[in-house]
C-alpha cells in the first residue's frame, strides 16, 4: 500500500508515538486485565441485553400483538429499528472501503471499530427482521432453499426478498473484510501472547500470518478486492432497503427519490454513530493520540455534507408532493408536518437538517462535547426519520375509515433496548478481545514515519520498533 | 403399536379372497424361494438369528416411528350407526324459524355432521324474504353458549327434571287450591300452538293470567291502531316520513322494512331504467341507522316529539282541507317540505313514529288517514303479531307482585328484572311470590332470583310454530338434539298442567288437523312456511284526535333548554337478550362504529357546552349521567347529528348475569325510561345532568376517523335530479396526462394483466341501497370462522372482521382545509360503504409477499395461503383498502380470548370448510372461496356450468336489501354482468381507481333524493386535476 502522505496534512497520530508505543497502547487493552471502566460498561450492557432478551422472548412467546401495532399500522418500531441499524452499519463499510479506495489516510485509526460497528449493527438489524415476523420460526422460507413443497420458491418480485439477499450479502462481505483486516493485528497479539490460551486462539485466528513481504502483498490485494466488492454494497444495501417502501403504493412510501435519499441518510447516521462510539472509546481506552481532533473534524464535515443531502431530499419530497398534484401524497406530507405525529416530523427536521449545520462553525466541529451531543442528536433524528416515513405514512393512507394511531408498548421499547444491549455487549467484547485500532495501518500513517524516514517506508510492524525513536 | 390396527388390502387378490390367495396368504412374498417360513417367527423373536437382528431392529424402529407420526385425533367419535341422511363433509339444510320475543325470521339452517353452523334467510318466506338481521345471523352461536343452564336447578342447586316437575306441580296445586294468582310473564308469543298450550295450562289452573310485555314496547302504537299492529309496506311509498322510528335498524321488523325501502331506492342507469326514488325524511333525536340513510334529516328533543307530530298533522290538514287543531308551534327544519311532499304523493305516502305514546300515535294514524295511506302503504287488514306486549298489564303485574297478591309466577323467556324500567321493584317483590319459576336459558337477572330454573331449549333445538302475520305461518324444527338437559317450556307447561309433555306430538297433531294429513305437515316443515293468508277487511281506526292533541299539549313542550335523555336500541345489540353473544358484542353499531359497550352520546355543541372535548382518534372522557337521582358512569362520544342538549344511551348493555361476554359491559339504561300515558317512553325529560368525572375512558370503535376527507375517489355520490340528467353524475374520473394526451388512469398499464378463461368472480355493491345494518358482517364472521378478539383488542384496533362497513359523515369544511375536513358537520349527511378485500387484478399485496403466501387465482380471486404465511405484514401495509387482518396472537384456545374458540362447545360452530387461522398469519376476505369451490363441484358432478345465483357469498346472501351482487363476470347472462354492462356507463366505480389496482369489486354511486345544491350541478361530471 502506498504510504505517501501529503506534507501539508496535519499529523494523524499525535503524542510523538513510536511504533512500539502504538503496539503497546493498543494491545494493552487486549492483554491486560479488564479495566474497571470496561467492567462497568460491559456489566451495564449485559444487564440491558438481559432485559431486552426478556422482552424479545416474551414477544416471541406471545406473538407480536404485544407491540402497539394494529390493522392499519403494520410496521412501526420494528422496521424503524431495522432500517436505522442497517443505516448505521453503512459508515463502517464506507470508511473502510470507500475511504480506502480514495486513500483517505485519516480513516486508519477509526476503520476497525467502524467495521465492527457495521457488523454488530447489521446483526441488530437482522434481529428485527426475525422479530417482526408473525412466525419467526419459519424465517428460512424467505430464502430460496430447495424444499419439498414442489417448485415453491420465494417471490422474486418482493422487495423483502431483495432485502434478504442484500442484508445477508452485506453481512458476509463486511464480516470477511473486517476479519481480513484483523489478521495482521491478531498475529501481533499472538506474537506477544503470554498465556497458552491466547496463543492458541489468536494463533488460530491469525491464520498463520508470518509478516513476510509476500503475505503483505497478498493482503494488500485481498484488501483492495474486498474494498471493491464492498463499495457497491454501500450504495446497494440501503437502496434495496428503500425499495421496501418505494415500490409500494402507499403515499409517502411510493417515492422514486428514496434510494439516494436513504443512502445519504444511512451514511449520515452511520458517521454519527461512529462518532459517538469513538468519542467514548478514545476516553475509555485513552486513545486520544490516535483519534485526534482532526479525525473528529473530518467526521463532522461528512456529517454536515450528508445531513445537507438529507435535508434537500426532505424538501424535494415536499415539493414533489405539491407539484405532482396527487391528492393522497399531498395530504400525506401535510399530515406529516401538521397531523397527530407532527412532533416526530419536527424532531426529525430539527435533528437532521438544522443540527448538523452547526458544524459550519469551526469551534463547534472541533469541540468534543458538542460533537458527541450532536452525533447522538443526529441518530435520534435519523430514528425519527424512519419512524415518520413508516408510521405517519401508514397511519393515514387512502381510506380514512381505517386511519389509526400507533402507540408503542413496553415491548416495542424493550425490543429496541434489546438491540442496544446486543450491540454494546458485542462492542465491548470486541473492544476487550480484539484491537480496537488497526495497529499496522496506523503505523503506516504516523507522521514520523513518512516525513523523517521516507525511504524506509517498507519497514512495518514489529520490525520497525527498534529503528524509530 | 397396539393402536396400529389398520387393515389394508395387499392387493386385489386379497379383496376377492380367492382360494388360491388364502392358501398363500401367510407368505409375504408368494412363491419366492424362502427356505424356511421364518417371517412370523422373525417378528415374534422366537427364531431370530444373528443376521436378522438388524432387520428386526430396523423394522421395530421404523414401525414405532411411523406410529408416532400419526397426528393425535381428539374426540373424533365415529357413528356407531350412521344416520341415513348425514354424510360427512356434506351439509344438510333445514328450514326453521328464528323467534326471539317478537323478532322473527324464516331461516334455513346449515348443519354439518349434525351441528348447526350457519343460519341463512329462507327466500321462500313472503314475510322475511330471506333477509336476516345481524342478530339472527349471530343466533347460531348462542346455541353453543357454555354459560346457559345445563339442566334444572332448584334454589341454585342442580336437580333432575322429575324432581322439579313433582315439586312444581305440588306447589302449583297448592297455589291453585287456595285460589292464589298465577302469572305467566312473557315477551310477545308468536306461536299460536304455544298460546294453546298456555290455554291448556290456564284450564288446569284457572287463576293463571298471561302477562305479555316487550322490552322495546310499541304498545302505544297498538293502542292507537285499535289493538292491532298494522303491516307497513314502504315499497309502495314515494314519500316516507319517520318521526323517531328507526325502521331500518331496530323498529319492529327492520329487515323486512329495509327490503321494502330498498325497492324504492334502487335505480338503474340503463336507458329507460328506473330513475325514480322515494324521498325519505327523518325527524329524530339521535342519529339512528335510519336517519343516516334519510334524504332529509332534522332533529328534535324528546320533549318536542308530540308537537312535531301535531305540527305535521296541521301542515297536512291545511293542505288537504282537513281541520287544523291548534297546538303549540314547534320549529323543525324540513317539516313543511315533508308535509308538502307527503301531500303531493298522497296515496303513496307513509308516516311512521317511534313514539310509544298512544296520543302521539293517534295523531300519526290521523295523518296517515289524511294521506290515504291505509290500504296502500299501510295494511291494517293483514296485521302483524310482532309486538303484543302491553305496558299497562306489566305495570299491573309489578304492582300486584309488590302488594304480595301473586302466588306463583312463571317467567317464560322474559327477563323483566333486567329489561323493564320497573325491574328493580320487581326484584324486590319477587321474594313475596311463593313459587317463582324461570324458563330462561340461563340464570339471568330474573332467573337467578327464581327458585326454579327450568331452562327452555334454544330455537335450533326446538319444535314450534309462529304466526308473524295473520294467516302467515312459519315452523321451527330442531336441527340438533338438546345440547344440555333443557326442555321446551311448552313441554314443561303441558307437564305441569298434568298433560302429556310431548310438545312435538302436540304440535304435529295440531297441524295435521289443520292441514289435513301428515304429508302436508311434512311439506310445511320442509318449506318452513305455510302462508294461506288471512285477508281480513279493516277500517281505519276511529281516532280521538282532540283528546290526543290535549294530551300532547300537556306532555310536550315546544322549547326547552334543559338537558334531556334519549334511550335507544342498537342495531347490533337490540334489547340485550343475546348480549352474551360475542359476535354481536364485537359487531360495531352502524352509526357510531362502537362495540363492546354503550356510552353517552352528545352533540358537538352540547359537548362544548359541557366542557367535554373529544379529539379525533383518541381516548375519550368518562361522564356521569344523572337522571332523577339515578346515575351511571359511561364514556362519552360526540355524535354528529344528535339534537343539542340531549344525551343518549343505548339499552342492551349493563347485563350482570348473562355470561362472561356480556357481564359488566356498559351500563343498563332501562331504569331511566319514563312513562307517558301509561306506556314506557324511551326518553326522560326530567332532571338530567351530565358531568365529567375527570377520568379518561376508552371506547372500542372500529372506525375513529369520521369523515371521508373530501376524497371523491373513495366515496362518490350525487343527487337524484343530477342523476336523471346524466347517469354518470357524481362519478369521479381520474385522468393522467401522457404524451398522447389525457388518458383515463385505469387505461394505463405496463402489462396485459391476468387472463381469466373460465370464471371471473366479482361483486357489485350498491351504495344507494346499503343501509349499513351489519348483517353481512356477522354473516361473514359465522361463515369464515372469524375470531372474536374482545374489547381490548378492538381498542387496539385489531378486530378481525373481513367485511366492515365504513361510515362517513359529511363535513362543512372547504376541500382545501384538511384540518377542518376531519370534523363532521353538525347534522351531516352519512354514507355507508361496505369494505372488504377488493380482489384487485393488479394486487399490491401479491407482489410484496416474500414467500408467495398471497397469490392470484385463475378466476380473479386474490387468495391467501395461511400455511405459507410467515407474517411480515408487508401485504397489509401495502393494501390501499386496509382490509387485511393479522393474527396478532393465537386467538383460539387462549384464555385471554375467552370467546367461542376457547371451549369445546363453542368450537362446534366452526365451519369445517374454513381453516382456523393460527397466530402470526395474515387473513382476509376469500370471497367465500369454499362456497365457490362447492358450487363448482356440484356443477361438475352434473357435468354443467355453475348457474348464476347458485353460488352465493355469505355477505351477499345475507343482505336484507340485496345491495350486494355477486357472480361470474365472464358469464354474460349473470346478474352481475348485466348490471355492470349498464352501470359501467353509469354509476359503477372502483374505490381509488387512479392507483390502478383494478379491483374486482365495483361500487355504485350513492344517490340522495334531495334538492341539488347549485355548486354540485356545475360538477355533474367532474374533470379533475391529473393524477400521476
Amino acid at each position: 500500500m502506498s504510504h505517501v502522505v501529503s506534507p501539508i496534512r496535519e499529523t494523524l497520530v499525535s503524542g510523538g508515538k513510536s511504533y512500539h508505543d502504538v503496539t503497546n497502547d493498543i494491545c494493552k487493552q487486549v492483554e491486560g486485565e479488564p479495566t474497571k471502566e470496561w467492567k462497568i460498561a460491559f456489566g451495564v450492557s449485559c444487564l440491558v441485553f438481559a432485559y431486552g432478551a426478556y422482552c424479545l422472548g416474551y414477544t416471541w412467546w406471545q406473538g407480536i400483538g404485544v407491540w402497539g401495532l394494529n390493522k392499519t399500522v403494520g410496521w412501526a418500531w420494528d422496521i424503524t429499528n431495522f432500517v436505522w441499524w442497517v443505516g448505521i452499519g453503512h459508515a463502517g463499510t464506507l470508511i473502510s472501503a470507500v475511504l480506502l479506495l480514495f486513500r483517505q489516510k485519516w480513516r486508519t485509526s477509526i476503520n476497525r471499530s467502524a467495521e465492527a460497528m457495521t457488523i454488530f449493527a447489521v446483526l441488530c438489524a437482522a434481529s428485527f427482521i426475525l422479530a417482526h415476523m408473525g412466525r419467526p420460526w419459519l424465517f428460512h422460507w424467505a430464502l430460496p432453499l430447495p424444499n419439498t413443497f414442489g417448485s415453491l420458491w420465494v417471490n422474486f418480485n418482493s422487495p423483502l426478498v431483495w432485502d434478504v439477499f442484500a442484508i445477508s450479502t452485506y453481512l458476509s462481505v463486511s464480516l470477511v473484510f473486517w476479519y481480513m483486516g484483523l489478521v495482521p493485528d491478531l498475529a501481533t497479539i499472538r506474537d506477544r501472547a503470554q498465556t497458552k490460551a491466547s496463543k492458541f486462539w489468536y494463533g488460530a485466528f491469525s491464520l498463520g500470518w508470518n509478516g513476510s513481504a509476500k503475505t503483505w502483498a497478498r493482503y494488500e490485494y485481498v484488501s483492495l478486492i474486498l474494498a471493491g466488492i464492498s463499495t457497491p454494497l454501500v450504495l446497494s444495501v440501503h437502496t434495496i432497503v428503500s425499495m421496501d417502501f418505494a415500490t409500494s403504493v402507499i403515499p409517502g412510501w411510493h417515492t422514486t427519490i428514496f434510494p439516494p435519499y436513504f443512502v445519504a441518510g444511512a451514511i449520515f447516521s452511520g458517521f454519527a454513530m461512529v462518532q459517538s462510539l469513538l468519542l467514548i472509546t478514545r476516553v475509555v481506552f485513552k486513545l486520544e493520540d490516535y483519534i485526534t481532533i482532526e479525525h473528529i473534524e473530518m467526521m463532522n464535515i461528512i456529517i454536515t455534507v450528508t445531513g445537507s443531502i438529507v435535508g434537500i431530499a426532505y424538501l424535494t419530497e415536499f415539493f414533489i408532493a405539491w407539484y405532482s398534484g396527487v391528492e393522497y401524497e399531498s395530504y400525506c406530507f401535510i399530515n406529516r408536518a401538521t397531523g397527530p405525529y407532527w412532533w416526530a416530523y419536527w424532531m426529525m427536521m430539527t435533528c437532521n437538517v438544522v443540527s448538523p449545520q452547526l458544524f459550519w462553525f469551526k469551534k463547534i466541529r472541533t469541540s468534543i462535547l458538542v460533537s458527541f451531543i450532536l452525533s447522538v442528536v443526529v441518530n435520534v433524528g435519523m430514528w425519527f426519520e424512519r419512524f415518520v416515513i413508516i408510521v405517519s405514512s401508514l397511519h393515514r393512507d387512502y381510506i380514512p375509515s381505517s386511519w389509526a394511531m400507533f402507540t408503542p408498548t413496553m415491548y416495542d421499547i424493550g425490543d429496541y433496548i434489546f438491540s442496544f444491549g446486543l450491540f454494546f455487549t458485542l462492542f465491548f467484547l470486541f473492544a476487550k478481545f480484539l484491537p480496537v485500532i488497526n495497529m499496522f495501518e496506523v503505523k503506516s500513517v504516523m507522521k514520523g514515519v513518512s516525513t523523517n524516514y521516507p525511504y524506509k517506508k517498507k519497514s512495518s510492524g514489529e520490525k520497525s520498533k527498534e529503528t524509530v525513536h | 403399536m397396539e393402536n396400529n390396527k389398520k387393515r389394508y388390502w395387499r392387493g386385489i387378490e386379497e379383496l376377492t379372497n380367492s382360494s388360491e390367495f388364502v392358501k398363500h396368504a401367510h407368505r409375504e412374498f408368494g412363491d419366492a424361494p424362502t427356505a424356511d417360513d421364518k417371517g412370523e417367527a422373525l417378528i415374534d423373536g422366537t427364531n431370530t438369528v444373528r443376521r436378522d437382528f438388524l432387520k428386526v431392529l430396523g423394522f421395530g424402529v421404523s414401525a414405532v416411528a411411523l406410529a408416532a407420526c400419526e397426528a393425535p385425533i381428539k374426540k373424533a367419535i365415529p357413528y356407531l350407526n350412521k344416520p341415513e341422511d348425514v354424510e360427512p363433509t356434506i351439509a344438510n339444510w333445514y328450514a326453521s324459524s328464528f323467534v326471539d320475543g317478537g323478532d322473527y325470521a324464516s331461516v334455513l339452517v346449515k348443519t354439518r355432521e349434525g351441528r348447526p353452523i350457519k343460519v341463512e334467510g329462507n327466500k321462500a318466506s313472503s314475510i322475511s324474504k330471506g333477509a336476516l338481521s345481524a342478530r339472527v345471523q349471530a343466533s347460531v352461536l348462542s346455541l353453543y353458549d357454555n354459560e346457559k343452564l345445563k339442566g334444572v336447578s332448584i334454589a341454585g342447586s342442580s336437580k333432575d327434571w322429575a324432581t322439579a316437575d313433582k315439586e312444581i306441580i305440588a306447589e302449583l296445586g297448592k297455589v291453585a287450591a287456595r285460589g292464589g294468582q298465577i302469572r305467566i310473564v312473557s315477551n310477545t308469543i308468536l306461536s299460536p300452538t304455544t298460546k294453546k298450550v298456555i290455554g291448556d295450562f290456564i284450564a288446569k289452573y284457572p287463576t293463571t293470567k298471561l302477562v305479555t310485555y316487550d322490552a322495546n314496547s310499541v304498545s302505544g302504537l297498538v293502542q292507537a291502531n285499535g289493538g292491532i299492529l298494522p303491516s307497513f309496506d314502504f315499497s309502495k311509498a314515494k314519500t316516507i316520513v319517520s318521526i323517531g322510528a328507526d325502521f331500518l335498524g331496530t323498529w319492529i321488523a327492520p329487515t323486512e322494512y329495509a327490503g321494502q325501502w330498498a325497492k324504492t331506492r334502487r335505480v338503474n342507469s340503463a336507458e329507460g331504467g328506473n330513475k325514480e326514488m322515494s324521498r325519505h325524511y327523518q325527524f329524530e333525536t339521535i342519529m339512528s341507522n335510519t336517519g343516516a340513510n334519510a334524504d332529509y334529516r332534522s332533529t328534535y328533543k324528546p320533549s318536542q316529539e308530540g308537537l312535531v307530530v301535531t305540527a305535521l298533522y296541521n301542515a297536512i290538514a291545511s293542505k288537504v282541507g282537513g281541520a287544523a287543531i291548534s297546538s303549540a308551534s314547534v320549529k323543525i327544519e324540513h317539516l313543511d317540505k315533508a308535509a308538502a311532499d307527503l301531500v303531493s304523493t298522497k296515496g303513496a305516502s307513509i308516516v311512521v313514529s317511534g313514539s310509544n305514546d298512544p296520543s302521539v300515535q293517534t295523531v300519526v294514524v290521523a295523518i296517515n288517514a289524511l294521506l290515504g295511506a291505509y290500504g296502500t302503504t299501510i295494511d291494517a287488514g293483514n296485521a302483524v303479531n310482532y309486538r303484543q306486549g302491553s305496558d299497562a298489564e306489566m305495570t299491573t303485574f309489578i304492582n300486584e307482585a309488590k302488594a304480595g297478591q301473586i302466588g306463583a309466577v312463571i317467567f317464560y323467556n322474559a327477563n323483566p328484572v333486567y329489561n323493564h324500567p320497573g325491574g328493580a321493584e320487581l326484584a324486590e317483590a319477587l321474594p313475596k311470590i311463593g313459587l317463582t319459576i324461570s324458563t330462561n336459558d340461563r340464570s339471568d337477572e330474573t332467573g337467578s332470583l327464581c327458585k326454579y330454573n327450568t331452562p327452555d331449549s334454544h330455537y335450533l333445538e326446538s319444535w314450534n310454530d309462529a304466526e308473524p302475520k295473520r294467516g302467515f305461518y312459519s315452523f321451527t324444527q330442531p336441527t340438533i338434539s338438546t345440547i344440555f338437559k333443557t326442555r321446551q317450556t311448552q313441554s314443561s307447561l303441558l307437564t305441569w298442567a298434568g298433560l302429556n309433555g310431548d310438545y312435538a306430538t302436540y304440535l304435529e297433531n295440531a297441524w295435521t288437523g289443520t292441514l289435513g294429513g301428515k304429508t302436508a305437515w311434512s311439506k310445511v316443515l320442509h318449506d318452513g312456511i305455510y302462508e294461506p293468508g288471512a285477508g281480513v277487511s279493516f277500517s281505519v281506526p276511529q281516532t280521538g284526535l282532540a283528546d290526543s292533541f290535549a294530551s300532547i299539549a300537556k306532555n310536550y313542550k315546544a322549547n326547552s333548554d334543559k338537558m334531556e335523555l334519549a334511550i335507544y336500541e342498537k342495531v347490533t345489540m337490540g334489547t340485550g337478550s343475546q348480549a352474551n353473544n360475542p359476535y354481536l358484542q364485537e359487531c360495531p353499531e352502524p352509526v357510531s362504529k362502537a362495540c363492546w359497550g354503550n356510552y353517552a352520546m352528545v352533540s358537538l355543541a352540547t359537548a362544548k357546552k359541557l366542557g367535554l372535548d373529544q379529539e379525533v382518534e383518541l381516548d375519550t372522557l368518562e361522564v356521569e349521567v344523572v337522571v332523577n337521582g339515578k346515575s351511571v358512569k359511561l364514556p362519552f362520544i360526540v355524535q354528529p347529528g344528535q339534537a343539542n342538549d340531549t344525551v343518549a344511551i343505548a339499552i342492551g348493555y349493563g347485563r350482570t348475569k348473562a355470561g362472561k361476554s356480556a357481564n359488566g359491559v356498559g351500563a343498563n339504561a332501562y331504569p331511566f325510561a319514563s312513562v307517558i300515558n301509561g306506556n314506557i317512553a324511551f326518553s326522560n325529560t326530567g332532571d338530567v345532568q351530565v358531568k365529567a368525572t375527570g377520568e379518561t375512558a376508552k371506547i372500542a370503535r372500529t372506525q375513529t376517523h369520521n369523515t371521508v376527507m373530501a376524497r371523491e375517489s373513495v366515496v362518490q355520490e350525487t343527487v337524484l335530479s343530477a342523476y336523471k340528467k346524466n347517469v354518470e353524475a357524481g362519478r369521479f374520473k381520474p385522468t393522467v396526462s401522457t404524451a398522447e394526451g389525457k388518458k383515463t388512469a385505469t387505461d394505463l398499464s405496463l402489462w396485459n394483466g391476468h387472463k381469466y378463461n373460465n370464471h371471473a368472480w366479482g361483486m357489485v355493491i350498491d351504495l344507494n341501497t346499503c343501509t349499513g345494518c351489519a348483517a353481512c358482517v356477522v354473516s361473514c364472521n359465522a361463515e369464515n370462522n372469524i375470531a372474536v378478539v374482545g374489547r381490548q383488542e378492538v381498542i387496539n384496533r385489531r378486530e378481525m372482521h373481513w367485511m366492515r362497513i365504513d361510515r362517513y359523515y359529511s363535513s362543512d369544511a372547504d376541500v382545501e382545509d384538511v384540518k377542518g375536513l376531519e370534523y363532521a358537520s353538525e347534522n351531516p349527511e352519512v354514507v355507508f360503504q361496505p369494505m372488504l378485500c377488493q380482489h384487485c387484478n393488479n394486487a399490491p399485496c401479491e407482489t410484496v409477499c416474500p414467500v408467495l403466501a398471497t397469490t392470484h387465482s385463475t378466476e380473479g380471486l386474490n387468495q391467501m395461503t395461511y400455511n405459507r404465511c410467515i407474517g411480515t405484514r408487508y401485504c397489509a401495509n401495502n393494501c390501499p383498502y386496509k382490509v387485511r387482518r393479522f393474527n396478532w396472537f393465537r386467538y383460539y384456545q387462549t384464555d385471554e380470548y375467552d370467546f367461542q374458540f376457547n371451549n369445546d362447545l363453542g368450537r362446534m360452530v366452526i365451519n369445517p370448510d374454513v381453516t382456523v387461522r393460527s397466530r402470526g398469519v395474515m387473513e382476509k376476505c376469500s370471497m367465500c372461496v369454499q362456497r365457490i369451490q362447492a358450487g363448482k363441484l356440484e356443477a361438475k358432478k352434473e357435468k354443467r356450468r355453475p348457474k348464476d345465483g347458485e353460488i352465493q357469498v355469505a355477505c351477499a346472501q345475507s343482505c336484507p336489501t340485496n345491495a350486494i351482487t355477486f357472480g361470474d363476470m365472464n358469464d354474460e347472462v349473470s346478474e352481475i354482468s348485466k348490471l355492470l354492462a349498464v352501470e359501467h356507463k353509469g354509476r359503477a366505480f372502483g374505490v381509488i381507481e387512479e392507483i390502478n389496482v383494478k379491483p374486482n369489486i365495483s361500487y355504485l354511486v350513492k344517490i340522495r333524493n334531495k334538492e341539488e345544491k347549485v355548486k354540485k350541478e356545475e360538477e355533474a361530471v367532474v374533470e379533475h386535476k391529473e393524477h400521476a
